[in-house]
């Protein structure tokens, strides 16, 4: 019996080290292709890399500064000011989207018939349309056909809404701001009722029974036996809503509320400085996005059934 | 009427708390009815719809070539009857029957052809790119970016799954990035920085570039989706494939990936209803789709100011394609199921 080795190309560990091979030049190849070009291009058009811009004048306006901030600053400290104003858009949206959307899944399994179904109405209109348009409406139809600021309309004496946004007497919100917020929140809210609606439906119907018979009034067998039950299932989708939430607030740039990719979309016009920008811009928004999943991470651990 | 009675106690009264929830919607229910209905009869002026209507379906595409479309409409409307014939199993046509088994080849093959009669050229009179405007983009764009990312998408969620390293983190680094940068973002990389990568002699057409932002982005969550379904395939599948005698590429392409797409279908729908929503964006990037054709009418003179009645209309148009599409994905899962 003779005990030939097969050909080569029928050993697996050869297609291992090969097809990776293969990957990294390839890889390097696209990498270097498109690297040469963009310096070609860019020493065309007389554009130098480097992120000295951030130190030059910013000399352009922005309308709302939860920070100091004046045309003489500079660029970083301008997309310092577009970082803030991102930030406060996603903590307020992701509080006021989880109430929305808890109420609307809760609302959607509710026994009363109108609840339901005004519910199911809201999940299917709100999902089912762009949201750049949903923000376009709020802040265009809504917004600004408030009447003017001399003429309010007031509700109940301390909440009033005017061409000039959202008054109380504790803080004023900007027609920007204010339609932004609600654009966000209700979009990403009928998301978060369907995510929540999943959930608690899949808690078996055995707890209900289980908790009834036990004699807990309904919203106590919700809050202590059901949604800590359901939060498992609840807590993954989750997570990427408020993400898809945090990575839309850069929409604010067709309504024109200065969050940071307004800012940085400015700076570029501005400068020409398209590649740093656009790093900045990714590596700003990749650190957002790591710290929601992972605060999220965290809490998801902590609700997970730990099991022997 | 006892029948109605006793519905209404159930569903409506059942206790006093439910009663209560009850009043507060209908009263609800009323008042935004009530202000809707003297809003769209008194103030609102329908004018600016009834006028603009080709507008907001073509553009400034020439009307003497409508024709062209309506003939992209009626192969896409044919070929989409049959396909559905085809998949209930009740085809009652013979040519139905005939052409079933080649339905996908001829799907493939009326692409080109569309793309032809809406271009021009080759004795058509050619049409450019920025004339293509309205929901006739909207549609194109959205079905070109869900065919091309659909396969990008697989293909990234084999490599992500592979165990072969180097190709293992190359995907997982592409479809984190991408997931992790919010999509204007990456189509003002595709229009402004796509151009910087190539050769100067290479020009790339404003709508391909729009089209290739679209892919690359919803490639990465494509992929995320198809890695759920990877995931389900237990091992026994591809042990056995492997007893048969079976390679790789060959495991995968008639084993692993029937039955992974099929368990994504309602995920891999919602992408499409996302990939379709989110080509409203494109109108921020310069091109002249269903919102942009919108913001373009509200720009003219006489329709300023009437917001409301424009973006309701293509609010509604957006709807019921996204809404049809979720409704088909749900028949589809349970046709899958049984």
């Amino acid at each position: 019996m003779t005990n030939t080795k097969p050909p080569f190309w029928r050993d697996d560990r050869f297609w291992r080290i090969a097809g990776q091979l293969i990957a990294v030049v390839l890889a390097l190849a696209i990498v270097a292709i498109l690297w040469i070009n963009l310096n070609r291009n860019l020493q065309q058009l007389g554009i130098q890399f480097g992120f000295g811009f951030l130190n030059q004048q910013a000399s352009f306006d922005i309308g709302e500064t939860p920070i100091a901030y004046q045309p003489t600053d500079s660029y970083s400290r301008a997309l310092w000011v577009g970082l803030i104003n991102s930030l406060r858009i996603a903590v307020l949206g992701i509080v006021f989207t989880t109430i929305i959307g808890v109420m609307a899944g809760i609302g959607r399994l509710s026994d009363n018939w109108l609840v339901r179904n005004i519910m199911l109405v809201y999940v299917e209109v709100f999902r089912n349309t762009p949201l750049l348009l949903q923000l376009l409406f709020w802040y265009f139809a809504v917004f600004l056909s408030f009447p003017k600021i001399e003429n309010q309309i007031s509700l109940w004496g301390f909440l009033s809404f005017s061409q000039n946004g959202i008054t109380t007497p504790w803080f004023n919100l900007s027609p920007e701001f204010a339609a932004l917020l609600l654009g966000l929140t209700f979009y990403t809210g009928a998301f978060i009722a369907e995510i929540v609606r999943g959930g608690i439906s899949s808690v078996p119907k055995g707890q209900w029974e289980a908790a009834r018979s036990l004699g807990l009034k309904p919203s106590i067998i919700m809050r202590l036996v059901i949604l800590p039950q359901a939060l498992r299932v609840i807590i993954p989708p989750l997570t990427s809503q408020y993400l898809n939430l945090t990575k839309n607030s850069s929409l604010a740039i067709a309504i024109g509320y200065p969050d940071l990719y307004f800012v940085a979309s400015t700076t570029f016009n501005q400068t020409g400085k398209a590649v740093e920008v656009m790093l900045i811009l990714t590596l700003t928004y990749l650190t957002l996005s790591l710290t929601i999943s992972l605060i999220m991470n965290l809490f998801n651990r902590r609700v997970q059934i730990r099991e022997r | 009427m006892t029948k109605q009675l006793t519905w209404l106690r159930k569903n409506l009264f059942s206790n006093w708390y439910n009663s209560l929830l009850t009043v507060i919607c209908l009263v609800f229910l009323l008042w935004v009815l009530r202000g809707i209905i003297i809003w769209a009869t008194t103030q609102a002026q329908w004018a600016v719809i009834q006028v603009n209507f080709h507008l907001f379906l073509f553009g400034r595409y020439p009307q003497s070539q409508y024709w062209r479309i309506w003939l992209v409409l009626a192969i896409i409307t044919t070929l989409s009857t049959i396909t559905v014939g085809a998949f209930l199993g009740k085809q009652k046509f013979t040519i139905a029957k005939l052409i079933a088994p080649w339905l996908s080849l001829i799907w493939l093959l009326s692409f080109p052809v569309i793309l032809w009669l809406i271009g021009g050229g080759f004795g058509l009179s050619p049409v450019p790119s920025n004339l293509w405007n309205g929901l006739l983009l909207t549609l194109l764009m959205a079905a070109v970016s869900i065919v091309l990312s659909f396969p990008v998408g697989v293909l990234l969620a084999l490599g992500r799954t592979s165990n072969l390293p180097v190709v293992r983190w190359f995907c997982i680094l592409y479809i984190e990035i991408v997931r992790g940068v919010p999509l204007i973002g990456i189509l003002f990389l595709a229009q402004v920085m796509l151009p910087l990568f190539f050769a100067t002699d290479v020009r790339l057409d404003r709508v391909v570039r729009a089209i290739a932002g679209l892919v690359l982005f919803s490639a990465a969550y494509m992929a995320e989706n198809v890695r759920g379904g990877l995931q389900a395939i237990s091992r026994g599948q591809i042990e056995a494939a492997k007893a048969l005698g079976l390679n790789t590429p060959l495991t995968v392409i008639f084993i692993v990936l029937p039955q992974a797409l099929r368990a994504v279908i309602p995920a891999i729908v919602g992408q499409f209803i996302g990939l379709f929503k989110d080509t409203s964006l494109l109108s921020l990037v310069g091109l002249v789709e269903l919102t942009g054709i919108a913001r373009s009418i509200l720009a003219q003179p006489q329709f300023i100011g009437r917001y409301a009645e424009v973006y309701l209309f293509i609010g509604l148009i957006y709807w019921l394609f996204c809404y049809s599409m979720s409704l088909a994905s749900r028949r589809l899962e349970k046709q899958l199921s049984q």
